[in-house]
C-alpha cells in the first residue's frame, strides 16, 4: 500500500494502528496452518477463538489485544536527529487516537504517565544506511511474552546442544503465560546485551522467509519440530501447536563465551514497516505482501 | 460440556464444574490484577474499607482498554492477563473476599489450586489475546473503582452478557489442566 506524503508522526500513528489492528499476513497464515495440523479439541477451540478475534479486530479497527505493549522502533536509512521527537509525538497521538492502552509506568512509584511515554521511552534502535529512504519498523511488545525473556551465558563446551536445550526449556517453562502458539526469537552470540537485542529483533523477521544461513535454518526447523511435539499447546492447555515459528539471529562472540537469549513473541506478534521515500510517499509493509 | 452461568455464583454451582467444561458468563464481573490485589490486602491489614463489589466476585485478571470518560465509558479491548503474577496474593484474596471464580490465562500455582479446592473457587481460562471477542461479552461498564491506579490496574465493574468461551482449567476437586499438560510434556 503506497500513500501520499505524510509527516513522520502521522506515519508512526498509522504504523501503530496497522500493527495493532491487523495481524501480519505471514502470522495469519501460520495460524491457519497450525489449525490444519492440530488434533486436540481444546487447542483447536483456542485457535478458533484467536482467528475469530483477528478478523473482528481488523473489521472493527480495534487493537486485537488489550496489551498494546511498549512500542519498539527500528529505524534505518537516511535520517537526522529530529526523527526521535517525531516518533515520540507519534506515540503520544496514537495512544489517544487508536486508542492504545497506556502501559508506561515509573518502575519505582508505578505511576502511569498516561501517554506511553516517560524516561527512556519510546525505545528506538537506529541503523543509518546509505539508502535514500527512511524505513521504520514497529514491534509493540506486550508484557506477557516479554516477561518470559531468558539469557544464558553458556560455556562454549555446551555447544549447539546446550543452545537447543536452553531454548526448549525456556519455552516450555514459560508454559501458557506468553500466549502460545508463540514465535520464538533467539539470539546466539554477541555480548549479553546484544544477544538479547538480537533475540528481540529476530521477531521482526517474517515467518515465510527462510533463514539465509543454512546452519541457523536447520536449527530453526529442529526447534520448531521439538517444540510442537512437546504437547504444551495453545495457552498451555495442551496440543500440538505450541509455536508458529522460530527465528534466530547470531553474531560473533568472545572465545570464552556462548551467550543465548530467548525473547518470545505471543501469537499476536504485532509488527508493521513503513518506507518513506525521498519524495515523501510512504509504502506500508506487513509480512509477505 | 457447555455451561451458562449467572453471577454472582454460589458455592454449589462452582463445585459442580469440572475441568474441560466450556463456560459462558452472564452478570457482574470485576477486573483486578497486580495493584488491586496489593491494595485490597493492604487495606485489610490496615483495617480500611474495600469496595463491596469484590465480595464473592468473579475476578477477571484483565487490564482493559477503555474509551470515553465517566458516564460514557466503553470497552475497546479486554483479554486476560497472565494470572501467575498474582500467585503469591491470590490465596488470601480468595479467603478474604470469597472469590468464586477467577478468569485469566496461563493458570495459577498448586498452592492457589489448593485454596480453590478448600474455599470453592474455579479458574476459567480465557483465550489470551482474544481481546475484541471477549470485549463483546463485557457488555456494559457499571462503574470503576481505584482509577488512580491507572486504566489497566483499576477495578472495572462489568455487566457481562455471554462472556466466553471460557474453559474450566482448574476445578474444586484439585484438577488442573495445566498440571496435566506439564506432567506429560515431552522435552
Amino acid at each position: 500500500m503506497i500513500v501520499l506524503p505524510e509527516t513522520v508522526d502521522e506515519v508512526v500513528v498509522k504504523l501503530l494502528r496497522l500493527a495493532n489492528t491487523r495481524l501480519s499476513h505471514d502470522i495469519g497464515w501460520a495460524l491457519e496452518a497450525a489449525a490444519g495440523w492440530e488434533t486436540n479439541d481444546i487447542a483447536y477451540s483456542q485457535l478458533g477463538s484467536i482467528m475469530d478475534n483477528v478478523k473482528k479486530a481488523e473489521f472493527l479497527g480495534r487493537p486485537m489485544c488489550q496489551d498494546t505493549g511498549i512500542p519498539v522502533f527500528y529505524v534505518s536509512g537516511s535520517f537526522d536527529s529530529s526523527i526521535s521527537e517525531k516518533i515520540t509525538e507519534g506515540v503520544r497521538r496514537a495512544t489517544k487516537e487508536i486508542p492504545l492502552r497506556p502501559n508506561a509506568v515509573d518502575p519505582i512509584t508505578r505511576e502511569n504517565s498516561g501517554d506511553n511515554l516517560g524516561e527512556g521511552m519510546p525505545i528506538i534502535h537506529y541503523r543509518p544506511t546509505d539508502d535514500e529512504f527512511i524505513e521504520i519498523t514497529v514491534l509493540p511488545k506486550g508484557a506477557g511474552s516479554e516477561n518470559m525473556t531468558k539469557l544464558a551465558m553458556l560455556n562454549p563446551s555446551e555447544g549447539i546442544e546446550g543452545v537447543k536445550r536452553f531454548v526448549i526449556d525456556s519455552v516450555l517453562d514459560a508454559g501458557g503465560r506468553p500466549c502460545p502458539p508463540t514465535i520464538v526469537g533467539v539470539g546466539i552470540g554477541g555480548l549479553s546485551d546484544t544477544c538479547v537485542e538480537m533475540a528481540k529483533e529476530a521477531l521482526t523477521v517474517p515467518l515465510d522467509v527462510r533463514n539465509p544461513d543454512p546452519v541457523l535454518d536447520k536449527l530453526e526447523e529442529e526447534l520448531f519440530i521439538a517444540l510442537n511435539s512437546s504437547g504444551l499447546g495453545p495457552m498451555g492447555l495442551g496440543g500440538s501447536s505450541t509455536v508458529l515459528g522460530v527465528r534466530i539471529k547470531k553474531a560473533f562472540c568472545h572465545t570464552a563465551s556462548l551467550p543465548v537469549a530467548v525473547n518470545i513473541g505471543c501469537w499476536a506478534t504485532r509488527r508493521a514497516t513503513a518506507r518513506i521515500m525521498p519524495n515523501g510517499t510512504v509504502e506500508y509493509i506487513q509480512g509477505g505482501e | 460440556m457447555m455451561v451458562f452461568l449467572e453471577t454472582p455464583l454460589d458455592e454449589k454451582t462452582v463445585r459442580s464444574l469440572k475441568v474441560g467444561d466450556v463456560v459462558y458468563i452472564n452478570g457482574p464481573v470485576m477486573t483486578g490484577r497486580d495493584e488491586v490485589h496489593i491494595r485490597a490486602l493492604k487495606n485489610i491489614d490496615e483495617g480500611k474499607e474495600n469496595p463491596e463489589c469484590l465480595r464473592n466476585a468473579v475476578l477477571y485478571h484483565c487490564g482493559p482498554i477503555i474509551s470515553g470518560t465517566e458516564g460514557s465509558y466503553e470497552v475497546v479491548a479486554a483479554g486476560p492477563t497472565t494470572s501467575a503474577r498474582m500467585n503469591s496474593l491470590e490465596s488470601r484474596m480468595i479467603e478474604e473476599f470469597g472469590i468464586r471464580a477467577i478468569i485469566g490465562k496461563g493458570g495459577m500455582s498448586k498452592d492457589v489450586g489448593e485454596t480453590m479446592k478448600r474455599c470453592g473457587c474455579v479458574y476459567l481460562a480465557a483465550t489470551g489475546g482474544a481481546a475484541v471477542t471477549l470485549a463483546e461479552g463485557l457488555a456494559r461498564i457499571e462503574g470503576v473503582e481505584w482509577l488512580d491506579l491507572g486504566m489497566p490496574e483499576a477495578i472495572w465493574k462489568f455487566r457481562t452478557s455471554r462472556l466466553g468461551p471460557l474453559i474450566v482449567a482448574m476445578d474444586c476437586n484439585g484438577n488442573s489442566l495445566y498440571e496435566q499438560v506439564k506432567e506429560n510434556l515431552k522435552r
